[in-house]
């Protein structure tokens, strides 16, 4: 069964083919079996999973089922989980057992999902490559030298895998879309404020937002909209409707707009990763699309921008732990001082220290006009440029990562290389637009990602036109081997 | 943009994070290559350009002032590291 999307499984449930508890078991034997491999899960929670398997199976006996009732998900170890572990990769939250849901948690599972586990990340989602997490670095299941990218590498990792049909990510500067694109699993970055974040733990509050990753842009369409919606905690909610997103999946390309920016083809862009993106441009212009160049002339500046603005976030929402309430406490602290220096200095790891570093600095007296609000003001920059373009096309599409996944330990005591990986994504998060990854090819055995970026709110429009890519092209169906 | 080491020092105390002496020059290389890349910015015209400190612009929402949490804080405080009769405890702060 582990070959079957989410939309396949949810018709096998539906026609009585198979049951949530024999499809859990099998997922969870497969995580028993392979992950050692891929270190895809920080936590398996087997025994409540098949609990709550057996529950949708009675549920859809009693006549009660829903599209997702009974199919098999697991949470990126950012979303709180009740009862528990909720680590956010860090040593920091090691203890941490989440005494609540997270919104994004609670719609799933009364959508009747069935949690399998949580899955690594970059420690606080502060990474490319997975490298960063205290639980270790996850392989990617193409190439086991390559990492998975990051921050949600172990929600891409176990996709590919077919270790979960179906997993959520976050995405503050790329960590849905880098991921999915370095794994060749599709994944959705919805707009700003689509998806609660409430009890997802923040990174950048007014970058953060949650999304589902998946095989198809199908799946995605129907995990989206039940994590969709408002959520009156999470003060950055948008109270607007939730279409259905599957509605509109048939609809025909023809004379759709796309946008394609001359700085996301420029220097820095491997030659082989172009060829695959001009080869899926030439895709859609089969499906009857219009090609249009565009220009986003500050797309240079989201990587200086974001690295101010998304490490001064940082610096304020971690600022919370502090060895009193919840999280690491240093022994022996010798007065408050100490324990906080301790508990942080041996709490948090290297990167999370480099980010709360550069954000403390920013928003230092003296600093704060020259780095925060000057980012601010690019920011702004970045975002005109999305609306100008907007005028003129209905979707942009590009690379979604320059190059395809490097080998792990290549790029890690390099913050700035690292970054710089991230450099078609960040102005998107900027901007609060949504963005999705689309298998589009391969270099070599590691996978290529197309990256679709919509206006505000036009989800339903994205995850069309890359389900029409979908139904022409396989890319997204192709498995690496090994992994049966 | 280069920070010399005792300028690490301070940034650290000021984010009340302990740094080994030895982790000094690796942040203090680190954080200047970073802050290189960020100066990118400074040669941006950005005069008249109002700051964007958030994708969705609007106010910030009101609800009624009415209870609507359970008080939860056993559950809490089970997760604190060391607490006493309902008091999150940390070292002595006043002699």
């Amino acid at each position: 069964m582990f070959e079957h999307t989410v939309a396949e499984l949810s018709r096998l449930l539906a026609d009585g083919e198979v049951t949530s508890e024999a499809l859990t078991r099998e997922y969870l034997d497969r995580i028993e079996r392979l992950d050692s491999r891929f270190n895809s899960f920080v936590t398996v929670t087997g025994e409540p999973a098949l609990e709550a398997a057996r529950a949708a199976d009675a549920e859809r006996r009693a006549g009660r089922a829903g599209p997702l009732t009974g199919i098999p998900m697991a949470h990126k170890d950012i979303f709180c989980t009740r009862g528990v572990r909720t680590a956010c990769g860090s040593k920091m939250l090691d203890s941490f057992v989440s005494p609540y849901d997270a919104g994004v948690v609670e719609r799933l599972q009364s959508a009747g999902m069935v949690m399998l586990g949580k899955l690594n990340m970059d420690e606080f989602a502060m990474g490319s490559s997975n490298e960063t997490s205290f639980y270790g670095p996850v392989a990617n299941p193409w190439d086991e030298k390559a990492i998975p990218g990051g921050s949600s590498g172990g929600s891409a990792a176990a996709l590919a895998a077919r270790l979960t049909p179906a997993a959520t990510g976050t995405d503050t500067g790329g960590s849905i879309r880098q991921p999915a694109a370095m794994c060749g699993v599709t994944g959705i970055k919805p707009t700003y404020g689509r998806v609660s974040r409430w009890g997802m733990v923040a990174f950048a509050s007014s970058l953060d937002q949650g999304g589902p990753m998946a095989r198809t842009a199908e799946d995605c369409a129907i995990l989206l909209g039940a994590m969709a919606g408002f959520d009156e905690r999470d003060s950055t909610s948008v109270q607007r409707e939730v279409p259905d997103y599957t509605v509109g999946l048939g609809q025909s390309l023809e004379g759709l707009r796309i946008g394609l920016p001359r700085e996301y083809f420029a220097e820095g862009l491997d030659d082989a990763v172009a060829r695959v993106i001009d080869e899926a441009v030439a895709e859609y212009k089969r499906l009857g699309a219009e090609i249009k160049e565009i220009s986003l002339p500050n797309t240079h500046l989201a990587v200086p921008a974001y690295y101010v603005v998304a490490p001064a976030e940082a610096s304020s929402n971690l600022s919370r732990f502090d060895g009193v309430r919840y999280g690491h406490r240093c022994e022996d602290p010798q007065d408050l001082e100490d324990l906080y220096k301790r508990s942080r200095g041996e709490g948090f790891g290297d990167e999370v220290k480099r980010r709360i570093m550069i954000g403390t600095y920013a928003l230092s007296a003296g600093y704060f006009d020259a780095y925060y609000l000057k980012a601010q003001q690019i920011r702004r920059l970045i975002a005109d440029d999305f609306a100008r373009a907007f005028e003129e096309v209905d979707v942009i599409m590009g690379p979604t990562a320059p190059n395809v996944a490097f080998d792990r330990g290549e790029k890690k005591d390099d913050p700035v290389a690292m970054y710089l990986s991230d450099i078609y994504t960040l102005s998107v998060n900027l901007a609060g637009l949504p963005g999705m990854s689309v298998p589009a090819g391969f270099k070599g055995d590691r996978p290529v990602g197309l990256q679709i970026i919509g206006n505000y709110f036009d989800e339903g429009r994205l995850l069309n036109v890359a389900h029409q890519f979908q139904q022409a092209t396989d890319w997204h169906t192709r498995a690496p081997e090994n992994i049966a | 943009m280069s920070l010399a080491p005792d300028e690490v020092r301070n940034i650290a105390h000021l984010a009340r994070l302990a740094i080994g002496d030895e982790d000094v020059p690796a942040h203090a290389d680190n954080l200047s290559r970073i802050l290189e890349l960020v100066d990118q910015m400074q040669q941006v015209d950005t005069k008249g350009v109002e700051p964007m400190a958030h994708p969705l612009e609007g106010g910030q929402r009101l609800r009624p002032d009415e209870v609507i949490e359970e008080d939860q804080r056993e559950a809490f405080q089970k997760l604190a590291p060391q607490t006493e009769v309902g008091l999150y405890l940390v070292p002595k702060v006043i002699e």
